[in-house]
């Protein structure tokens, strides 16, 4: 079925103010749309706020109209899930302003969005204010001084960050439906900056007519026609063949059944204090993993500085022999400290512990006063780095509490293979 | 995990602390059922990416912490007015602003319910654990699909980042209904609502109808309208089809003891400090009662006012300055008390605390 015109006659005229660019745009893109005869049910033309806004509703195809400047991203949600659309976006000068960073994202990304920009210098609906495109010295409502700012060349912008077509035009201009054309047939990111003018405001306030604004792009050697074309991967279509080879590996989490036996009786609450780095996080994961292997409930509670690779590191543990509701530590039955930063972070715990309690703690850190039971391990003297020290202490505290079996500790170790045989040899080599 | 399982196939995030495990989680296993996860330039794009997605035909969810909530602002009007089912995940932190990036809180129960233009209802959900995170991740995207809203999962720092064994036997599981597409042939009108309280069928971008949609006042057809009757009756309609099935939405576990004269209110990981804290004083000979809301909003009013049948005692805490009180306070009567127990310095509320000021033991 051939398609004749992409408009809803039936809702024409168009609203705009007499000698307006934006009708002319319109007409133009219904011209493109007709050569290339797209089914009206693959193509969605994406506005948002200003006078632009209002075209949508003129076309016979899907439509969305949405927040200031954010007509792009919805465009790349609508592409991303159906890259068969052809979507287009009729965005304002004042749209590339609020949403510029949308346009830069999407050209990088070479999503495969058609964006024409309606560019007609100022914010027309709001009252003629000054938008990004607006020229040196103009008159608008908000620059009482003349404009003091050089205007944003929305071209350049997007083609310097990878946009694969990027075309300039007035609405003047006969090539106008070709170059909108050409936008719609490249398979990424293209942009139309189309130059018009704003009868009501910038025109008006400024003496502002075809001549002027010709002469205005070459005065700031904003040319036109095609500026930038390049032939690169579309997003939607990159994303689906670069993950095509995992699709249907869902993978399955693994359930830890229980295949040995604990001493806890009640519950254990353990905390262990190191420095980022000393993969003390990792070392308790594994640790929680032994006792589930052992049957006991866990959780663990990790406490660390915003930083990656400094400050404190510091995980709570509880085992128990019933469901875990509350997972916070009031007092810990077993305390471990590997370095200064741990002490400074839980050093204040060190008190709370009982007779009954265990400290473990790094001999550098030595003397403590505690009323635990304090074993001091050397650490260093293991010849191991320090990233060992954390699941080391904890296999010397199963030792010294008998908490699970050491082999649960392993057998958890070896879930993990990227790390299991330094974490093993850690285990094995008992220091005191 | 209960996002892939609730059929969730388009996910879109931004980094921040405490959310970006799940984006972590999601670019690597989305695709792997077939699904697309992309990380956003920033919280703005990723919620428009989502409502672009949710649009067409994708069952999408994003999630962030307190800043992001903040960006997400609008497209949450805009998801409201346009009608798009979307999940969002807020793992809170301690606020205000960039506030504690790695601590925990609940300091934005108020905010996800009123943090957009216009004050229409959402539906936000809260996760006391992780049983409850996947549990109720299925729950909102059934509810996000029959109700064409966004859906808020309320968790904090703790609940995602903790570690916890859990027994998978124990996931309800519940049914996730598919989103209700209108019928190939008929004549299609997105808006389409007989009683104000309908949700309308939808239909994809792409698909067999030509779909036109708006975050504009518009009439049945999208279109954009100006006259006051139509412009009100559509907003009517988005406060009623939440609020005329509260009843449907509303869900809360009640721990009753006969003769119990004090009642803990509670909710998200402050919930599981609650639960402890209950055993531990009916272990004391203490008689207590306990309320989970699961549903935070729209408030389950009629399930929090049975719950303070028979009681003068009410304890609410809250790792806030006390922001879900307000509600208890305005539907409890004149003669009970309300106790807040408040704390706003990153740390669990401890079981001991609630039964300390709440006056229990």
């Amino acid at each position: 079925m051939i398609v004749y015109s992409y408009l809803d006659e039936s809702l024409m005229p168009y609203p705009f103010c007499p000698g307006c660019g934006h009708g002319r745009i319109l007409d133009d893109l219904n011209t493109a749309l007709v050569r290339l005869q797209l089914d009206p049910h693959k193509v969605v033309i994406v506005t948002d706020i200003g006078c632009s806004g209002l075209s949508d509703k003129f076309f016979a195809t899907n439509a969305l109209h949405g927040l200031h400047g954010r007509s792009v991203t919805y465009a790349t949600g609508i592409k991303l899930v159906n890259p068969d659309m052809n979507v287009i976006v009729l965005i304002g000068d004042g749209g590339c302003g609020i949403g510029g960073h949308h346009l830069i994202n999407a050209a990088r990304r070479n999503i495969g969005v058609t964006v024409l920009v309606f560019n007609n210098l100022n914010y027309g609906m709001t009252g003629g204010e000054h938008s990004v495109t607006t020229l040196p010295g103009a008159n608008t409502a908000t620059t009482h001084y003349g404009h003091l700012e050089r205007p944003m060349d929305i071209c350049a912008s997007v083609a310097v960050n990878g946009s694969s077509y990027v075309a300039r035009c007035t609405t003047f201009d006969k090539r106008t439906p070709d170059l909108i054309e050409g936008a719609i047939r490249n398979e990424g990111f293209s942009l139309v900056d189309i130059w018009e003018l704003c009868t009501a405001h910038y025109a008006a306030n400024n003496h502002f007519g075809r001549k002027e604004l010709e002469a205005a792009l070459a005065e700031h050697d904003f040319s036109t026609g095609v500026i930038h074309h390049e032939s690169r991967d579309e997003y939607s279509r990159a994303y689906r063949s670069a993950t095509a080879g995992d699709a249907g590996t869902k993978e399955v989490d693994s359930i830890l059944e229980p295949r040995y036996r604990h001493s806890v009786v009640g519950s254990l609450d353990c905390v262990i204090a190191g420095s980022a780095g000393m993969k003390v996080a990792s070392a308790a994961a594994t640790f929680c993993r032994g006792a589930m292997l052992a049957g006991l409930w866990v959780t663990q509670r990790d406490d660390y500085s915003v930083m990656v690779k400094s400050g404190h590191s510091v995980s709570e543990i509880k085992l128990s022999q019933e469901r875990i509701l509350y997972s916070g530590i009031a007092k810990p039955d077993l305390m471990i400290v590997l370095s200064q930063e741990g002490l400074d972070k839980a050093g204040s715990q060190i008190s709370s512990l009982t007779e009954n309690d265990l400290l473990l703690i790094d001999e550098s850190l030595m003397p403590v006063s505690t009323r635990a039971r304090l074993v001091p391990v050397d650490f260093a003297r293991s010849g191991q780095k320090k990233q060992y020290w954390a699941i080391k202490s904890l296999a010397h505290a199963l030792r010294e509490m008998e908490i699970y079996p050491l082999g649960a500790l392993k057998d958890a170790i070896t879930l993990d293979e990227r790390f299991a045989e330094e974490n093993l040899r850690a285990v094995e080599g008992f220091v005191r | 995990m209960g996002a892939i399982d609730a059929g969730c196939d388009f996910f879109a995030g931004y980094p921040i602390t405490p959310a970006t495990p799940i984006l972590l989680r999601m670019t690597s296993e989305l695709p792997r059922s077939g699904g697309i996860a992309i990380q956003a330039e920033d919280e703005i794009s990723a919620m428009g990416f989502c409502i672009g997605a949710a649009l067409t035909g994708a069952r999408t969810m994003t999630a962030t912490s307190g800043p992001g909530i903040s960006l997400f602002s609008e497209h949450i009007g805009m998801a409201i007015m346009v009608e798009v089912p979307l999940v969002i995940v807020d793992c809170q932190r301690l606020g205000p602003s960039t506030g504690g990036a790695t601590t925990g809180a609940q300091g934005d129960i108020q905010f996800l319910r009123w943090g957009h233009s216009g004050g229409y209802p959402v539906i936000v959900l809260s996760p006391t654990n992780v049983s409850d995170c996947y549990n109720l991740t299925l729950r909102a995207f059934d509810l996000a699909e029959r109700f064409r809203i966004p859906v808020f999962l309320a968790t904090e720092k703790d609940t995602v980042l903790n570690r916890i064994s859990v027994d998978t036997t124990e996931f309800d599981c519940p049914v996730v209904r598919s989103r209700n597409f209108a019928p190939d042939d008929a004549d299609y009108a997105p808006y389409r609502f007989d009683r104000l309280s309908d949700v309308p069928a939808m239909a994809s971008f792409g698909g067999p109808h030509l779909v036109r949609l708006t975050s504009s006042s518009h009439d049945e057809g999208g279109y954009l309208i100006k006259d006051a009757p139509n412009m009100a009756r559509i907003n009517q309609h988005l406060n009623a089809k939440i609020l005329e099935s509260v009843d449907e939405i509303s869900h809360v576990h009640l721990d009753l003891q006969v003769g119990a004269e004090t009642l803990i209110i509670s909710y998200g990981i402050t919930g599981a400090s609650a639960a402890e804290a209950v055993v531990f004083a009916r272990s004391q000979g203490e008689r207590v009662s306990a309320l989970t809301v699961y549903s935070l909003w729209p408030v389950p009013e009629k399930e929090i006012r049975g719950a303070l049948v028979g009681v003068n005692k009410i304890v609410v805490p809250e790792m806030n300055i006390g922001l879900y009180l307000r509600e208890i306070r305005r539907l409890a009567s004149d003669d009970q008390e309300v106790i807040g127990v408040n704390r706003v310095d990153g740390g669990l509320i401890e079981p001991v605390e609630i039964l300390k000021r709440g006056g229990i033991r």
